[in-house]
């Protein structure tokens, strides 16, 4: 069997011990892809929350960043990043500008400072502390 | 400050004045913090000195800033290195071949300049990316499909030129062979049209992709001849029905019959989506299914299997046969996509297992059909880029999964082409799986290509990038010896890191290396000051080659 982390994989396949995937909340088709975004009334940090982040942090069964999240917090804390009330603007903007695992660096031109703001304040908008 | 190499501070300073009153203060990059951007995140040389790196970014927003840009850095001799939406990612990122040039990134460059369900073309610029046009055409109800690579924050423009590829039909599966005409601004900030384009008013520059005359399109891929500004993409019409039908065969050497058939009937269009093997024995998935394996594993195998597959070479001993046929697993899978009219996709079908049944034992299964377009529920079942909708699901490739606990930092890609035939996927993996264990590589399982074209196959096999410099030295001479190995073998790669590019264009070596001179008369003539892309690709302008001599 093969481990991605440790070995070389072949063609694109990590094969692993077969282990029955953990219990996963309840997936339902992600916004962008049944029907376009609208940003109609919504605040800015939704509109680009949706056109950055949601293709991999979105709802939806094929979502990498939520099943990574899915699988690191086993349900302790929600995977979808826009239901969390504990994250700080800080970290946010650190993951978005350095990476983290396989989620690569932003560039500016892409998510803008402004942007990233309102993404930051997008997602920290129920948090119970406020920074 | 980091200045590219060979250029004055003073120069340096001056050039990114210029830039800034060419595209606005706020669109150079200078600082550390911002430059740190552009470095690429699966570079295989992460954190360590030899990490190509940015000097500066300048961000044009239209072609005339481009043409701005590119004379000025003709003045300075500032080497300058164009990236679309910058996620080549496996491939270099957005992060410069020759460490210090400046990233000229088009991402602000992101006009979706014409789309046309009629004559079923788009027309983009460099920072426009798939889930745009994805979501252009779906605002606009268009019936059109796009072919999409995995990952599809990448742009078609970009990616085309990198010479990528999807899964729709073959006529649009490979990305630079379904442009239709470029614009192209030179080192020396002349902007050309190529085909049709060329002519002022032309009716037909998305419809007819060559032109009069030579057709240049295919020297400003993989290369650094200019900086493409705008490119022309066939689309595909959306079509009426799916339907997908897979073959199974007991046998280790039905793969032999299976592809030829397969290519067969491919290559006279009885199915017209692309193909997909798998091996339910071996647990090879089928490229739709791969995401399913990183989220979940391989179907468990029996304790006996296990003990089958565990062994080096596993999938041609007579054990496994035997396995295989006693237990009723079929060795082989291919699952069949056809595109078209229900009663076509039918007839189609039919006439395919006709074919197939001349190998005994085989069977047939019949998977879903759809008419399209897909529904909201259906969309979310379906391996998304066969049917053109855009994805990032195959990040999920090192990511943290339910079975994977320890992720990785990125990949790098090795991806050797060989012949579209069974004979030459058995004789690639005995090079490969002997290449491994003499070069102190894990054992490599059997493996199934990743790309198929109408005459070839291309593997893609995924090193790890991580953060631990001495894995990363490891796997950078495994590379490197895998690169040489293939080409003993006559396999060429289609498409590499910048780390690897001199060494894969090394093995392009007939006569003496004579395409690749040619490659260096062409960028001495058409750049002489060496400023573009220097390296890409191999090519390396005049006053470098020097250098390295």
């Amino acid at each position: 069997m093969r481990n991605a982390g440790m070995r070389l994989a072949i063609a694109c396949v990590c094969l692993f011990a077969a282990q029955a995937a953990g219990a996963q909340e309840q997936r339902v088709p992600s916004s962008w892809t049944t029907a376009t975004v609208s940003g109609e009334g919504q605040p800015r940090g939704y509109v680009e929350y949706q056109r950055f982040c949601s293709m991999c942090h979105g709802e939806g069964a094929d979502k990498p960043g939520t099943m990574a999240l899915d699988a690191k917090y086993k349900g302790a804390i929600p995977a979808l990043l826009d239901k969390r009330t504990d994250l700080m603007p800080g970290l946010i903007k650190l993951y978005v500008r350095n990476g983290i695992t396989v989620m690569p660096t932003f560039r500016k031109t892409e998510i803008s400072d402004a942007d990233l703001n309102a993404i930051a304040a997008y997602l920290t908008r129920n948090n119970k502390s406020k920074p | 400050m980091k200045i590219p190499p060979g250029v004055s501070p003073k120069d340096f300073a001056d050039a990114i004045q210029q830039f800034e009153e060419a595209v606005g203060k706020e669109w150079v990059f200078t600082s550390d913090q911002d430059i740190a951007l552009y470095r690429d995140a699966y570079s295989p040389f992460f954190g360590e000195p030899e990490e190509r790196v940015a000097s500066a970014a300048v961000a044009p927003d239209n072609v005339e800033q481009v043409q701005k840009v590119v004379r000025i850095a003709n003045t300075y001799k500032i080497p300058i290195y164009p990236v679309s939406t910058g996620k080549n990612l496996g491939y270099g990122g957005s992060a410069p071949a020759y460490s210090g040039s400046v990233v000229l990134d088009l991402k602000r460059m992101n006009r979706i300049l014409e789309v046309d369900e009629k004559s079923a073309y788009a027309l983009v610029e460099p920072g426009v990316s798939y889930f745009d046009l994805y979501r252009h055409i779906q605002e606009k109800g268009l019936k059109l499909w796009i072919d999409v690579p995995d990952p599809g924050w990448g742009s078609p423009v970009g990616n085309s030129l990198d010479r990528g590829g999807g899964y729709l039909m073959a006529q649009y599966r490979n990305h630079f062979d379904s442009h239709c005409g470029m614009e192209v601004v030179l080192a020396n900030g002349e902007v050309i049209r190529t085909g049709m384009g060329a002519m002022p008013g032309a009716k037909t520059w998305q419809q007819y992709k060559s032109g009069f005359g030579p057709w240049v399109d295919g020297i400003f891929s993989q290369s650094n001849f200019g900086v493409v500004t705008k490119m022309g993409f066939w689309l595909m019409p959306e079509p009426d029905s799916y339907l997908s039908g897979t073959v199974m065969v007991p046998r280790h050497d039905d793969l032999i019959p299976l592809v030829d058939t397969l290519t067969y009937l491919e290559n006279t269009r009885v199915t017209n989506g692309m193909p997909d093997l798998g091996s339910p024995l071996l647990r090879i998935p089928m490229i739709s299914e791969i995401v399913t394996y990183n989220e979940a594993g391989p179907p468990p195998p029996d304790a006996e299997l296990a003990a089958l597959l565990a062994k080096p070479g596993a999938e041609s001993s007579p054990e496994m046969q035997e396995y295989a046929l006693r237990k009723g697993v079929s060795f082989w899978s291919c699952k069949l996509s056809f595109y078209g009219a229900p009663k076509a996709n039918e007839a189609n079908w039919e006439f395919a297992k006709e074919k197939f049944s001349a190998i005994p034992g085989v069977k047939f299964v019949q998977n879903e059909s759809y008419k399209l377009p897909l529904t909201p529920e259906q969309r979310e079942k379906v391996h998304k880029p066969q049917f053109g909708i855009p994805s990032l699901a195959m990040f999920s490739i090192g990511a943290r999964t339910p079975v994977n606990p320890n992720p990785i930092n990125g990949h790098l890609w090795f991806s050797p082409i060989i012949p579209r035939t069974g004979e030459a996927i058995f004789e690639a993996n005995r090079v490969f799986a002997e290449a491994a264990r003499e070069f102190g590589l894990p054992m490599l399982s059997f493996s199934l290509p990743s790309c198929y074209w109408e005459r070839a196959f291309i593997y893609i096999f995924a090193f790890p990038v991580t953060h631990d410099v001495a894995m990363n030295k490891r796997n950078r001479a495994a590379f490197q010896k895998l690169v040489q190995r293939a080409a003993e073998h006559g396999w060429g790669e289609y498409r590499t890191a910048p780390a690897f590019q001199d060494a894969i264009m090394n093995t392009y070596a007939y006569n003496n290396h004579s395409l690749l001179r040619f490659h260096e008369t062409l960028k001495d003539a058409v750049d002489p000051n060496g400023i573009l892309s220097a390296g890409r690709y191999g090519i390396w302008p005049k006053h470098l080659r020097e250098k390295k001599a």
